[in-house]
């Protein structure tokens, strides 16, 4: 009997210059041990530019195209419609690899290109919450209450970001893209699952992956995988997917607080008691929200 | 061969889909939209095997044929004035991911105000892209320059990409008789595109990495120059074959009109240069010995050629269609760094006129080729940097 189970072959190699329990490389891992060898990936500048290494050394085992910040989608359609042309596309998956500034803010345009014009391709944002490889300056997907050095707590209080991140996953879903997941490193066989589901879709899949960063986030980088969890048992980061216009959540259990996750990390230190549960309030509201649109979306199914 | 009666526009989708281009990313802009109009139709007719992107802009078109030509494929874009613009960033890329991308720029100046008639100023700012650059004098040009610069970019001594200049609605849209190649003499001529250093799933490489700098980012940047360099050698080799192949003769970087004899050399490049050839006739019925010399090609800059070419000349005139505020017009920058240190080299003076479509005439080339006899007569350049017809 086949055990079910995380993939053994790496396409990542050691000698790669990652902080010490990046998030984002065990994203890169999982990712590229689901998508194998018939893999093309794309990244712009993000932290992921600097990790595999410098020119002619490189730590991965598939064909990597470098490109400009904002053209991850635009690139990665330039490599399927070159593949398809080719008669080469039926084997292998393109995927595009971006940090949460190239895909939410200076990348947006071209990813809304790329799935509306409905290239198969996949797109993977490793969100950190914030421009990691420059120094932790604050993207539109940085949450609620944290200091970043672009929103940095003032010498009387305040000065933290005070929206909240801007929903992805909302937007790809209005381009009625075939399939929206969001993934978490801490669940690697909710991960697994839905990458693969991802890699057999017929058209563009977006993956908005949690990506926890000990450098930014102010953390001891062993802590990772326990913010991870604490980030879906909150409800700050829920694990579902939108499939053909139907939602599904993955993980229904909301057992904790914000605060026991706020808590564990220096970026929101800062923060009073009173915004914490306005974030708090936030969360509910977002995970009721999004309750009701499973619950909707199923409805309209039948 | 066909005649056919075309646009420039026409003519430069010609020529992209003679050459087989395999991914097409294109977005409107006017006056290059029936270029891209024209390649959607051969699609869509089956009479280009081509995959084509309705990007959202043209960033993304570069990107795209950038991308794609890592990959293996033909690449073709076409644009204008904003749209080149706005590609900058991407222009660099090309050139340092050394693709051989080849796009048309119908050439259009830059808001605002908003204006959509013919300029050089769109191309003349992406100079130091890396690109190569042609700009036409006519529909037949376009077309066949298209072609060429297929074989001179994917050449493996090349391999940098080319943008061919065709002035707004002077070339966009005005109708010539072109001679439009046999498909399979073009193929003959121009093979397939066959890529060094593709995306390969059985070869895995890392492209674009960082190099520090200790390691081999100035290296690269070396060899970007070192490419250039062979690029006329190239494109003589490349339009002897042509001629060979299609019987149309182009002379390399530049073009020579009358200038053996030549008192006043003028220097143009674009479509005015039919212009300026019409009156050079005219001054010439009269015995007045003036000559063109048209600048075919802007980068790789052909400084030998020009230098050679205008080393009886007695005056020299250069016509910029463009201009860099706070110095002077492009052409005439380079052209007089190029004379500079050559022995007896000739007094020159820079006309700024055509600015934002403005009507180049004869009577507009008269006064400027008078202009040049005044100050050669009167041995003095008031005015080295003139712009004719401002109302000011």
């Amino acid at each position: 009997m086949k055990r079910a189970g995380i993939p053994t072959e790496e396409f990542i190699y050691s000698g790669h210059t990652a902080c010490p329990g990046c998030g984002a490389m065990l994203v890169a891992r999982y990712l590229l041990k689901v998508l194998g060898k018939n893999t093309i990936m794309n990244i712009p500048a993000c932290c992921f530019a600097a990790i595999p290494g410098t020119f002619p050394d490189t730590c991965l085992g598939i064909p990597l195209l470098y490109n400009a910040f904002e053209t991850t989608a635009a690139t990665a359609s330039g490599i399927e419609a070159a593949l398809k042309i080719k008669g080469k596309k039926e084997k292998i998956t393109v995927v595009g690899f971006a940090g949460d500034g190239g895909t939410a803010d200076i990348g947006i345009q071209a990813l809304s290109g790329a799935i509306e014009r409905g290239h198969e391709i996949m797109y993977v944002c490793y969100d950190n919450e914030a421009y990691m490889n420059t120094g932790m300056q604050t993207s539109s997907l940085t949450p609620m209450g944290a200091t970043t050095t672009t929103n940095p707590v003032g010498k009387h209080g305040g000065g933290w970001r005070i929206r909240n991140k801007k929903n992805m996953m909302e937007i790809v879903a209005a381009h009625n893209i075939p399939y929206a997941a969001t993934v978490n490193p801490s669940y690697p066989m909710d991960f697994i699952k839905k990458i693969e589901k991802a890699k057999s879709i017929k058209g563009p899949s977006y993956i908005h992956a949690y990506s926890v960063c000990p450098t930014g986030w102010r953390y001891q980088p062993e802590l990772g995988l326990e913010i991870g969890r604490l980030a879906t048992e909150t409800g700050i980061f829920p694990l579902y997917e939108f499939e053909n216009g139907t939602y599904t959540i993955n993980y229904k259990k909301k057992t904790k607080q914000v605060i026991e996750y706020y808590k564990l990390q220096g970026r929101f230190r800062h923060l009073p008691e009173d915004f914490v549960k306005e974030v708090q309030t936030v969360i509910d509201k977002e995970w009721q929200r999004l309750q009701d649109k499973e619950e909707c979306s199923h409805r309209q199914k039948l | 061969m066909v005649k056919k009666i075309m646009t420039g526009d026409i003519a430069a989708a010609w020529g992209a889909r003679l050459s087989r281009a395999e991914v097409i990313a294109a977005y409107p802009i006017t006056p290059q939209t029936i270029i891209v109009e024209k390649l959607a139709q051969f699609v869509s007719d089956g009479e280009l095997k081509a995959e084509y992107l309705h990007v959202e802009s043209e960033h993304s078109a570069m990107a795209a044929c950038i991308a794609a030509s890592q990959t293996g494929a033909r690449t073709f874009t076409a644009t204008s004035s904003q749209g080149l613009v706005l590609m900058h960033e991407l222009l660099h890329w090309a050139s340092g991911a050394r693709t051989p991308v080849v796009m048309a720029n119908v050439n259009r100046a830059l808001a605002p105000p908003w204006n959509v008639w013919v300029e050089h100023t769109d191309m003349m700012s992406q100079r130091d892209t890396g690109w190569i650059q042609f700009y036409a004098e006519s529909n037949q040009e376009v077309l066949d320059t298209i072609i060429m610069s297929y074989k001179l970019c994917e050449d493996k001594e090349i391999q940098l990409p080319a943008m061919i200049g065709l002035d707004a609605f002077y070339l966009s849209h005005t109708s010539e008789i072109v001679d439009i190649p046999d498909q399979d003499s073009v193929d003959k001529f121009l093979p397939q595109y066959d890529p060094m250093y593709p995306l390969d799933i059985e070869n895995p490489l890392s492209i674009g990495s960082l190099s520090m700098p200790h390691q081999w980012y100035s290296e690269f940047r070396y060899k970007i120059q070192e490419a250039m360099e062979r690029v006329i050698p190239k494109l003589n080799q490349i339009e002897e074959e042509f001629y060979k192949e299609f019987g149309r003769k182009y002379t390399g970087p530049l073009e020579l009109y009358n200038t053996d004899d030549a008192e006043v050399v003028l220097i143009v490049s674009g479509a005015a240069a039919g212009t300026v050839k019409e009156t050079v006739d005219i001054f010439r019925k009269k015995g007045i010995k003036v000559g063109l010399i048209r600048l075919r090609m802007f980068r790789p800059f052909p400084s030998e050629e020009l230098n050679k070419a205008l080393s009886k000349a007695l005056f020299v005139g250069v016509i910029d269609r463009s201009f860099s505020f706070g110095h002077e017009g492009a052409i005439f920058s380079e052209l007089k760094a190029s004379l500079y240190g050559v022995k007896h080299s000739p007094p020159i003076k820079n006309f700024i006129l055509g600015i934002g479509g403005r009507d180049i005439t004869t009577d507009t080339i008269s006064r400027v080729y008078n202009n040049c006899f005044n100050c050669l007569k009167n041995n003095k350049i008031d005015n080295p940097v003139e712009w004719i017809d401002i109302r000011v």
